[in-house]
């Protein structure tokens, strides 16, 4: 664990992007194998199964440290990270051990199952044996949720410095369904594993478009298709294989059965690229059905017919088992089309609509999108090859500017992590009548300075104290940003909002100001309309 | 006469039967000041009174005041009680102060650390039957290391940037923090201070304090002259255009709030030096038990789980409003001096 520990504090140490290649890549050289692995499992988001619940870590914590557990809760509170508060709260270690990243890991997952007082004593001892930095890593990897400050795409590049392996390549080897546990490093570095067939490319990804349109130039040199509100996925469709990717490299194959009839239809070594979203015979249902979809491991028949997957193909990104990437957009996209026209009709499966015209007509057709359950519009380069990954110049995202409402902040809660201590979790209402109801809560959308502000706003006018949050006097207004809106007999408000944020805040408005619930209660009633609406 | 020897008002902590305020923060006729930190001494009394060596300091800061100096552990009658300083080692010229009326004696902390930095007055706990403490750090999150290690991981971080070719820019707090630093510091290269710390570190060493060398940055002071600087000033320096004259530098934050992972992330520091002038979990513990008091009452930090520790300890506590130090959040850390 310290040679990992010695890893993590240099990438902590630093916030310059060169460094924290440089220090990944020498860990890539010079750790043993098997801890590679593991890094690059951890770092991609492939960690390792619970062994232990919060409440459990919380109350064996306490009892280690000798503390009462309501000032351990205090002590999380302001760490904002339950590995830290634990770290710093335990006596320092009797003695310390140095069991490798690959040994300490296999005897955490072998713990699984196990009864409490035996998973107890192995945390316990563990801890004793650990300095503070290995037993806040090691914490972490019990916790889950570990973030080093490295993205993915700086751990491809540190990969493709220390073994050579150019980064595209490194990246699609990296992807799919892979267990630390029992895979070597060269299974992940050399080409040709077992894991080849089900394994997905990396996504190419979009920039929002922030100017004008036609500072692109040209929108002949453009392909304009809506952008979908649904799961980015990927279709495999390989011989003896059929598997379909959400982006966030999870396997869902079996969470969408609909689509397992494509395996006998798509010819074999097939990968598309495209938007899962739920199918209302012509158009897609809103994201809210969808939603439904997504948290079902199985899925019943009833749900199954009501909301019913449908797979918007993108683009094609192998055919015949070749890797079609490097070739021009248009090219792939003529392919994709005669491929799908190919194939019998029913299937859940058609080419996203592409819509034409100079960029006056597209930004028409562009408002219209939420009545086309369309987020707004892609723009990507005709001539552009299937990028891994995010590459600014030729893909764009072109999204409607989202709902707003003006609302006064009634709740304020510390955030975690990077924002323990500071006031960022906000809750929000609309007047109704002479009441104010609470009716979504943001966390984003303000600047450190702002957040810092607010914060000392908050210590000088909070009203009431519940544990962790602060009712604070209504007086702040903001402007809250969101995607969607839809009815949630749920919320006390009866509305629940989609990616609410906070646009900006309105200095020069005072709490008689801000919108009503009936405004709201309208614009639900207009989004549920069918036809077209009017974009804000 | 049967009334509380101190008591909590909008100006400050009272003492009735001396007509004393001790660190008001709004404007009275007679105000005992603990120490020369902004939230303690502040602007408009019409009378000072603090330890002779807080006096040079607060008068810099203050201007034109009337203000008279007090020895450590002299007793004056003031009124009706008995009033003495003891130090209370978070600063130099820090200072207890302690009230005594007819056998009952009252103690306010000021700010306060147990460890002896060997720069200020080393803390010395004064028997009391009412003990009115700061509580800045307390949560048993905060356990200081001992100050050798924090010259060891100084020393390291200095010299690594040099070796690299960097200066080190050091932020601390400008009275206190700054000059116990560069005590700490090895002889490896040259000392460099902003205005604002240099101003405090002259009247100090005029004092007598023991501090080393300084150079004051001004034109022509940069990399380039003083190569291997290192470089100390106020949090509110760095990332500034003041800064960027030492060209490729490491920056670093010296507080008791760099132990937490998340506020040293949020300033974008890749290093924190945790070393504060204020008690620790530990110390505060370990500081009330040393009282004797039965009573103790919580100024400013985070008073209210710490309040209900002393209680379940078997103290008779409470906390105190005041408008010392920040609150809870550590949105006003650059002012704060821990």
């Amino acid at each position: 664990m310290k040679r990992f520990a010695a890893l993590f504090n240099a990438l902590d140490a630093t916030t310059r992007t060169g460094e924290k290649t440089a220090a990944l890549a020498e860990y890539f050289r010079s750790a043993p194998e098997a801890d590679r692995v593991w890094t690059i499992a951890l770092l991609s988001g492939r960690r390792p199964k619970r062994i232990v619940n919060a409440t459990e870590l919380r109350l064996w914590a306490a009892e280690a440290a000798a503390v009462p557990l309501w000032l351990f809760e205090e002590c999380y509170a302001i760490a904002g990270d339950l590995a830290e508060t634990i770290a710093r709260l335990l006596p320092p270690p009797e003695r310390e051990t140095d069991l490798s990243l690959d040994a300490t890991l296999r005897a955490l997952i072998a713990q699984g199952g196990r009864p409490e007082p035996e998973r107890r004593s192995f945390v316990t001892g563990v801890w004793a044996g650990l300095g503070p930095d290995e037993r806040f890593l090691f914490n972490k990897l019990m916790t889950g949720g570990f973030r080093m400050g490295v993205s993915s795409g700086l751990m491809t590049r540190a990969l493709a410095q220390a073994t050579g392996v150019e980064a595209a390549v490194m990246a699609h080897r990296l992807m799919g369904d892979w267990d630390p546990a029992r895979t070597r490093f060269a299974d992940l570095t050399e080409d040709g594993g077992a894991a080849e067939g089900a394994r997905p490319y990396p996504f190419a990804l979009a920039s929002p478009l922030e100017a004008a349109p036609d500072s692109l130039g040209a929108p002949e040199a453009f392909l304009a298709e809506w952008k979908w509100d649904g799961i980015r996925g990927q279709i495999i469709a390989r011989p003896g294989t059929f598997a379909i990717w959400s982006r966030g490299e999870d396997l869902i194959t079996d969470r969408f059965p609909e689509f397992a009839p494509l395996q006998d239809h798509l010819p074999p070594g097939t990968v598309l690229d495209g938007e899962i979203v739920a199918w209302g015979g012509n158009a897609p249902l809103p994201f809210a059905d969808l939603q439904k979809r997504i948290a079902r491991k199985t899925v019943p028949k009833k749900l199954l017919a009501e909301a019913p997957g449908h797979f918007l193909a993108y683009d094609l990104l192998e055919a015949k088992g070749v890797d079609l990437r490097g070739a021009p957009l248009s090219e792939r996209r003529a392919h994709l089309e005669s491929l799908l026209a190919a194939l019998p009709a029913g299937l859940p499966l058609t080419p996203s609509t592409v819509v034409q015209g100079d960029w006056e007509t597209l930004a028409k057709i562009r408002a219209t999108a939420r009545a086309q359950m369309a987020e707004g519009l892609m723009l990507k380069r005709l001539s552009s090859p299937y990028h891994a990954g995010r590459k600014r110049g030729d893909w764009w995202k072109w999204k409607l500017d989202p709902f707003s409402v003006d609302a006064v902040m009634l709740y304020a809660q510390s955030g975690h992590g990077r924002r323990a201590n500071l006031f960022t979790d906000f809750t929000f209402a609309v007047r109704d009548g002479n009441d104010l109801v609470p009716f979504t809560k943001a966390y984003s959308g303000l600047t450190d300075a702002e957040f810092a502000e607010i914060t000392r706003w908050v210590g000088k006018h909070t009203v009431e104290r519940f544990g962790p949050v602060r009712r604070v006097v209504p007086e702040l207004v903001f402007e809250i940003g969101f995607e969607g809106i839809q009815a949630s007999p749920r919320h006390k408000s009866g509305i629940a909002l989609r990616f609410p944020r906070m646009l900006r805040w309105r200095h020069d408005k005072g709490v008689d100001e801000i919108d009503t619930l009936e405004s709201l209660r309208a614009l639900l009633r207009q989004v549920s309309m069918p036809g077209p609406t009017t974009a804000d | 006469m049967s009334s509380q020897l101190l008591s909590f008002t909008d100006r400050g902590i009272y003492c009735a039967d001396g007509d004393f305020y001790i660190d008001p923060w709004r404007p009275v006729a007679r105000a005992l000041v603990t120490h020369g930190h902004s939230d303690h001494a502040r602007w408009g009394h019409a009378q000072y009174l603090c330890t002779h060596q807080a006096l040079p300091v607060i008068r810099h800061r203050l201007g034109d005041i009337r203000a008279e100096g007090i020895a450590y552990g002299e007793t004056r009658q003031i009124g009706g009680v008995e009033v003495s300083f003891h130090p209370a080692g978070h600063v130099p010229g820090s200072a207890q102060i302690r009230i005594a009326r007819r056998g009952e004696v009252w103690v306010v902390s000021g700010d306060y650390k147990v460890e002896a930095d060997g720069l200020s007055e080393a803390f010395d706990p004064v028997r009391c039957h009412t003990f009115i403490s700061e509580c800045t750090f307390g949560l048993p999150l905060f356990r200081w290391q001992p100050q050798r290690l924090i010259a060891e991981q100084l020393a390291a971080w200095w010299q690594g940037n040099a070796a690299e070719g960097r200066t080190s820019i050091l932020a601390a707090y400008g009275l206190g923090k700054a000059q116990r630093l560069m005590r700490l510091l090895p002889d490896a290269g040259p000392i460099l201070t902003h205005g604002a710390v240099e101003e405090t570190t002259r009247i100090l060493r005029d004092q007598g304090y023991a501090l080393p060398p300084t150079i004051r940055v001004s034109a022509g002071v940069d990399a380039k002259s003083h190569p291997g600087a290192l470089v100390i000033a106020p949090p509110s320096a760095l990332g500034t255009p003041w800064a960027r004259r030492f060209g490729p530098a490491a920056e670093a934050f010296a507080s008791g709030w760099m132990a937490l992972r998340g506020i040293r992330r949020r300033r974008g520091l890749g290093t924190g030096f945790v070393i504060s002038d204020h008690a620790d979990w530990p110390g505060l513990n370990a500081a009330i038990r040393a009282t004797g008091a039965t009573r103790v009452f919580v100024t400013h930090g985070y008073t209210t789980p710490f309040r209900r520790w002393l209680e379940e300890q078997g103290y008779d506590a409470g906390i105190v409003q005041t408008e010392f130090g920040a609150e809870e959040s550590d949105a006003a850390v650059e002012a704060d001096p821990a």
